[in-house]
């Protein structure tokens, strides 16, 4: 995993490939981790609006998540290789 | 919490669940006895309807489940009753919907899991559930034909064998292999359940009856624990990451990327939400709409159809064999057809002008939706939509509002809390005109002119965001934040489309239709005893002297009580000014909702907020109306 310093997930930058750190306690991350994103997951940051909902990537599935809850999901940038190790494409 | 229902069925048709009790989570309504139950289960937007429409043929029940929003259908296929639920991503009490697919579930005998192979990593979650719930499963996989366009190579035989369930390869729209559904629901079984799981799950089996139960318990299901009178279990999460990681396992084994490839559906997605393009591509599909709804239908078909079915063909006819029987100038007669006759001009605006309108609208709807624009543009204005309170998932009841509001106000229960099912109800019930009243307001602002329109749409839209805004700066809580799943981006399906649009218009119209015809004969009962001058008259001050209206405008305030959009009607014939039909027509858009519009928001919202919403927009649609009509007349 990444040694980079955790960053809340709506501030990262389009078209960034992201680890998840930390998801809140509670439905939305019960929900999440049905839809495959939760602790170490890789995921792409595809599209980040004005304000801040975000719009993320994972295996050809996009989902879109509210300001309030893309900041309180923490994250850290990966490196290529992280990329290509903890990817099983 | 969350909305993830974005994209799945926006609630019931219109009004149906207005008889209902509320009873949240009793048992599947029973069936045939005799039948074997075979339970259709997916993630939305898996095409699960078109398996069910291939099953039931022609026999299909639609039923209202008792005290939801959503519904199940029934149909028959052989020796079998086949029950469609709504798409889900896991089986608890996240939702009402989860609620609805869970309670048909418990009651199958076979499962049909639909999977989107495009999406196996989301959808096998819901699969491993299944399994790990002990029902007998088999497992459809849809758009293999896209498996194959987007590069993907899925190994079908070690995938069967490591979830212990038959597996077969599908493309719905071609129904290619629906050849197999026979052998697959016979062929169903119990699948490869997380071993200890199995054996915790066999240890509570005293207490539950059923292994499924038991699991949802475990998982800390409020609704099942209750049912059997014990306490919801605290492992939901840990359990989940266990099956995550299954099921993680399971893909890395079966799963090969060939080269991805982008295909030009999901470039289209990303314009949709990039703010660049995005609101561009939103301006371009209202414009669309306007012009299929706003002109073709509302001004040249409409007006066609009015004119010369309704006034020309039907009206002459109907009166012409009643005077027969009846004196025009009786009370009968009155009532039956004049001028707010029941049998001409309630007959004339149901049939030849609400009917084809509400026909397009639904059609428009239907096809954002089958194209998944509509979790696009959730998305796109979620951030504008907090500022009233709301996530972008609010998009959805505010779209359907300018269909039918009562509709609106049942879908409100997809919003995350109960904070934001009141914002949303509020701004329905104030500010968004229905389709029918929409109809009406369009012509009459068509006939005034453009800067008529300019005046009503930002007088409207200025009170919209403000109750939004008050009401988010009031109320205590927070919004829950937008959390929704993207359905690809797909050429929508004509037939799906239509049908959809079909069922929801005859829901609306068979709902509608008596509120019109007992308004109208309320109205008449007015006219003939001489009650509707009493009322104009003690509207007279507001009407005439703050609004500045004719004396007649108090009709379509009667009628507004009754309908929104009946009363917008009553303003057809007074010979208003360009000014005084701004005036007019904001007061009637303001002003009290519907009464099937009202009966719902009773039921949803209670008693109280319910008169506290009534009682605002008579304020608020005299208040608003009355100063615009200072300034402007």
């Amino acid at each position: 995993m990444s040694t980079h310093q955790s960053i809340p997930l709506h501030q990262v930058s389009k078209g960034s490939r992201v680890i998840i750190i930390d998801i809140p306690e509670g439905r939305s991350k019960d929900q999440l981790i049905r839809l495959g994103i939760l602790k170490g997951e890789l995921v792409r940051c595809l599209e980040k609006l004005p304000g801040g909902t975000i719009v993320i990537e994972k295996n050809r599935q996009e989902i879109a998540i509210g300001v309030s809850l893309a900041r309180s999901i923490l994250v850290a940038y990966a490196s290529v290789q992280t990329h290509a190790k903890s990817s099983h494409a | 919490m969350h909305n993830h229902s974005v994209t799945g069925s926006y609630g019931p048709p219109p009004h149906r669940h207005i008889e209902k009790h509320k009873h949240f989570g009793v048992e599947v309504p029973p069936a045939d006895v005799a039948r074997p139950k075979v339970a259709l289960v997916g993630n939305p937007n898996v095409g699960k309807s078109l398996f069910f429409n291939y099953l039931s043929g022609m026999y299909v029940d639609v039923s209202n489940y008792p005290g939801t929003t959503v519904e199940y259908t029934r149909g028959r296929y052989r020796t079998y009753d086949v029950f469609d639920t709504p798409g889900v991503y896991g089986i608890s009490s996240f939702s009402d919907e989860e609620g609805v697919t869970r309670d048909v579930l418990l009651d199958a005998d076979i499962v049909l899991n639909i999977v989107d192979a495009v999406h196996l990593e989301r959808d096998l979650f819901l699969t491993q559930q299944l399994i790990d719930m002990g029902k007998k499963v088999a497992v459809m996989l849809n758009f293999m034909d896209e498996v194959e366009k987007v590069g993907l190579e899925i190994d079908l035989k070690l995938l069967t064998s490591l979830l212990g369930v038959p597996v077969y390869r599908t493309t719905a729209i071609t129904k290619s292999g629906f050849e197999q559904i026979d052998e697959a629901i016979e062929h169903a079984r119990k699948g490869e359940q997380d071993p200890t799981l199995h054996r915790r799950l066999h240890d509570m089996l005293s207490i539950t009856g059923s292994e499924a139960e038991a699991l949802l318990i475990l998982e800390g299901d409020e609704v099942i624990a209750e049912r059997h009178g014990v306490k919801p279990g605290h492992e939901r999460e840990h359990i989940y990451i266990e099956r995550r990681n299954r099921v993680n396992l399971i893909i890395n084994a079966v799963l090969s990327e060939k080269g991805v490839r982008t295909r030009v559906a999901t470039a289209l997605g990303r314009w949709a939400m990039n703010p660049w393009t995005g609101f561009p591509i939103l301006l371009g599909v209202l414009y669309l709409i306007y012009l299929f709804v706003g002109k073709l239908i509302a001004q040249d078909l409409v007006e066609f159809t009015e004119t010369t079915f309704g006034n020309g063909m039907w009206e002459p006819w109907i009166r012409g064999i009643v005077l027969n029987y009846v004196s025009a100038d009786s009370w009968l007669g009155t009532i039956l057809v004049g001028e707010f006759g029941v049998l001409t001009m309630t007959v004339t605006y149901l049939l030849f002008l609400l009917l084809p309108l509400v026909i397009a609208f639904y059609l428009s709807l239907a096809v954002m939706e089958d194209s998944g624009y509509l979790p696009r543009l959730a998305t796109l204005v979620d951030r504008s939509l907090n500022t009233i309170g709301l996530n972008g998932s609010a998009v959805i009841p505010l779209i359907l509002g300018f269909g039918c509001v009562t509709m609106a106000t049942i879908t409100t229960r997809l919003l995350g809390s109960e904070r934001e099912k009141t914002i949303a109800t509020s701004i329905l019930q104030f500010a968004i005109p229905c389709s029918a009243q929409l109809a009406v307001v369009a012509a009459l602002l068509t006939g005034a002119g453009f800067q008529a329109i300019l005046l009503y749409s930002v007088t409207i839209f200025t009170v919209f965001v403000l109750i939004g805004t008050v009401l988010h700066r009031t109320l205590p809580g927070r919004t829950s934040p937008l959390l929704i799943d993207l359905p690809p981006m797909r050429l929508p399906r004509l037939d799906n489309v239509l049908r959809k649009t079909a069922y929801r218009a005859y829901f609306f119209m068979k709902e509608a239709t008596p509120w019109f015809f007992a308004g109208a004969c309320g109205v008449g009962v007015l006219q003939v005893t001489g009650f509707l001058t009493v009322w104009q008259d003690a509207l007279a001050p507001l009407t005439t002297g703050w609004l500045q209206l004719p004396r007649e405008a108090a009709n379509a305030f009667v009628m507004g009580m009754v309908r929104r959009d009946f009363g917008a009607a009553g303003l057809y014939d007074l010979g208003l000014s360009g000014s005084q039909v701004v005036v007019a027509l904001v007061t009637i858009t303001l002003f009290t909702p519907c009464i099937a519009s009202l009966m719902v928001m009773l039921k949803e919202r209670g008693l109280k907020e319910a008169s506290i919403v009534w009682m605002g927009t008579w304020v608020m649609a005299f208040l608003v109306g009355g100063i615009l009509s200072q300034i402007l007349l």
